[in-house]
């Protein structure tokens, strides 16, 4: 007797949550030659709206955590995403159409990026952060704290490695974020989500969006709760509109890059902001 | 019991029009309890089905500021300062800074201690018995417990008034209202009123909380309903926003029947008071569907509804926003309560 496959419905992630697109609508996406391969929900502006509302309420607790105990969080998901390693390189085959060893090496490369910027969560501050010489009798000292909640165009190409060379440095120093996965090849990304609801991260620090980037990103740009966009999968988007709709409400905004963004200390500092101290000194 | 029973409850015009002459704690356990029993599933579904209406564009702009115009903006928390009542009243006068055009709201509830500060920081803004400006409420009579004697009641409402309080809201006795001794209930509203009297002869309005989180049945929401508007209330209003729950739609759905009958029956028309619980524009926009569909437009105005609400307004005032500029807003663009 024939087993009947159970498919599975893929959701969104908002909030520590899965909910279906507010609007019921869902796309059909495919393998890289063509054959279905799944139906998956299509964000609205709706859904960005109530991510949004999710990430921020998210940031007290987690900017709040400790860089230890971020750096500990993080470095849990990696933990899973190795678990769950065959699942992954199985996605990544089917929607980007690429050979068993690539997947391999895409999925083991998100990992390695992961681990890396786990590390940074409690050392940006002392690489990044300065005591300034002032002539007074104060300490004076500079430290990059994390600006809020970050909209991220994941890039389009690389599923499992793009999310995680964009969504982990904006984690570090304690941002939440909302991310719109690659639209054609977003198993990945969903797959992430149900890692993350799984490990210790904080429901609302990341939520994952999928669907058409052209029609959500405007309005993530234009939100005004929204602190800083990172546009590193909008190459073929109209970017220097989502850059102008981002400057109305003095967004941080960092511009497309072609393929995956290379790990950097510069992708974390990018989503600080530098509180300076004057702390008096005592006579000696 | 027969003591009880044939205790003389003090004057109040409409029960007296309306259960005769012989006004006794008999007569009136006689009227509340032959009341008709709340069908609760068909209220519950009622409520459900008119909660559903999806209001867009240019209607829900006109709610919004009709929202904003009904809004009792409120503080009652034991922290309150006099400076908290002044940026209180500061943000009823200018709800958002970044939009003059803002409607300005219906009134500001604080405790009565703090009346004088609230009048004094509206100034001209004060509608002080006129038609326009806002109108400063006072909770009062022991609230939000009601645990206290009847003169200190009295005191607490009278004193209110004499600072400049233009409204008072006033909480039932809800461990008599339960244990059935709707006499007692009913002679303290009417003291209460008689209490909100001022020195030139008029009124200030009364607002009678049932707080019908406490009431634990539709049909004694229906009941105490019904004693505050034969006791004299001008309002009911559903809760002190200090009990869960606090406001329901089902629950405001029900004592908008009350007085809705009472309109039919006598032409006159009581307010009610949603309050507690209320804070999108979402929810407090069912509401305005809820009045429109069961007394009428005509209740969509300030002297005949209002929600009692704090957060509620910078919900409203960031829809607002997002109406006007087409992007969403955020929390940083309202004042921080």
């Amino acid at each position: 007797m024939n087993r009947l496959v159970i498919p599975k419905t893929y959701k969104l992630y908002i909030g520590g949550k899965f909910p279906r697109s507010e609007s019921g609508r869902v796309y059909e996406i495919a393998t890289a030659k063509g054959t279905f391969l799944a139906n998956v929900a299509k964000a609205s502006r709706k859904d960005a709206r109530e991510a949004v509302v999710a990430a921020r309420a998210a940031v007290t607790g987690w900017s709040g955590a400790t860089g230890y105990n971020r750096g500990q969080v993080l470095y849990r998901i990696a933990e899973l995403l190795e678990g769950r390693r065959a699942q992954f390189v199985d996605e990544i085959r089917a929607s980007e159409g690429v050979s068993v060893s690539a997947a391999e090496r895409q999925v083991d490369a998100a990992i390695d990026v992961w681990v890396w910027y786990a590390g940074w969560a409690d050392k940006y501050v002392q690489v990044a952060g300065n005591g300034n010489p002032v002539s007074g009798p104060f300490f004076n000292v500079s430290t990059p704290e994390s600006t809020g909640v970050v909209a991220i165009v994941a890039p389009q190409e690389s599923s499992l490695l793009g999310l995680a060379s964009v969504v982990a440095p904006a984690l570090v120093s304690g941002n939440t974020v909302v991310v719109l996965a690659s639209e054609t090849a977003p198993l990945s990304a969903i797959s992430f989500s149900e890692i993350l609801a799984t490990s210790d991260v904080p429901g609302g620090v990341v939520n994952i969006l999928t669907g058409s980037a052209a029609e959500v990103a405007p309005w993530l740009a234009s939100h005004a709760d929204v602190n800083a966009i990172d546009l590193a999968g909008a190459g073929s988007l109209e970017w220097v509109d989502l850059q102008i709709a981002a400057a109305e409400t003095l967004k941080r905004v960092l511009a497309p890059e072609v393929g995956v963004p290379a790990p950097s200390l510069e992708r974390i500092t990018f989503f600080t902001e530098t509180k300076t101290v004057w702390h008096p000194k005592g006579i000696i | 019991m027969t003591a009880m029973k044939h205790t003389a409850l003090a004057p109040a015009e409409r029960a007296v029009e309306l259960i005769g002459g012989d006004l006794t704690e008999k007569s009136l356990r006689l009227h509340l309890e032959g009341l008709p029993g709340v069908d609760a599933v068909g209220l519950e579904a009622r409520a459900g089905a008119l909660g559903a209406r999806s209001i867009k564009t240019t209607s829900k702009a006109w709610a919004l500021d009709k929202i904003i115009e009904l809004i009792d903006l409120t503080t009652l928390e034991g922290a309150d300062t006099p400076g908290k009542v002044r940026s209180l009243v500061a943000k009823a006068i200018t709800p958002d800074a970044s939009d003059l055009t803002t409607p300005r709201v219906a009134a500001v509830c604080v405790y009565g201690d703090m009346v004088a500060d609230a009048v004094a920081a509206l100034g001209s803004a004060h509608s002080a018995g006129g038609d326009d400006g806002i109108n400063v409420a006072a909770v009062a009579t022991a609230f939000p417990s009601g645990r206290a004697s009847l003169s200190v009641k009295i005191a607490d409402t009278a004193e209110a008034v004499v600072a400049g309080a233009d409204e008072i809201d006033m909480v039932i006795d809800r461990g008599a209202f339960l244990s059935g001794r709707y006499g007692l209930v009913f002679d303290q509203i009417v003291a209460v009123k008689e209490a909100c009297r001022r020195e030139d002869g008029s009124y200030a309005h009364l607002k009678v909380i049932l707080e019908t989180g406490e009431l634990t049945t539709y049909d004694n929401v229906r009941r105490a309903s019904w004693l505050s508007i034969l006791a004299g209330g001008d309002f009911i209003k559903t809760s002190t926003g200090k009990v869960t729950p606090a406001a329901t739609l089902p629950v405001t759905l029900l004592m908008l029947q009350v007085v809705g009958d009472w309109y039919r029956l006598t032409g006159e028309r009581i307010g009610v008071k949603p309050a507690g619980g209320i804070r999108t524009s979402k929810d407090a926009i069912k509401y305005l569907v809820t009045v429109a569909e069961t007394v009428g437009e005509q209740w969509l105005q300030p002297h005949l509804f209002r929600f009692g609400a704090s957060s509620l307004l910078n919900d409203v005032l960031l829809q607002r926003q997002k109406l006007r500029t087409g992007r969403y807003s955020g929390p940083d663009y309202v004042t921080i309560d």
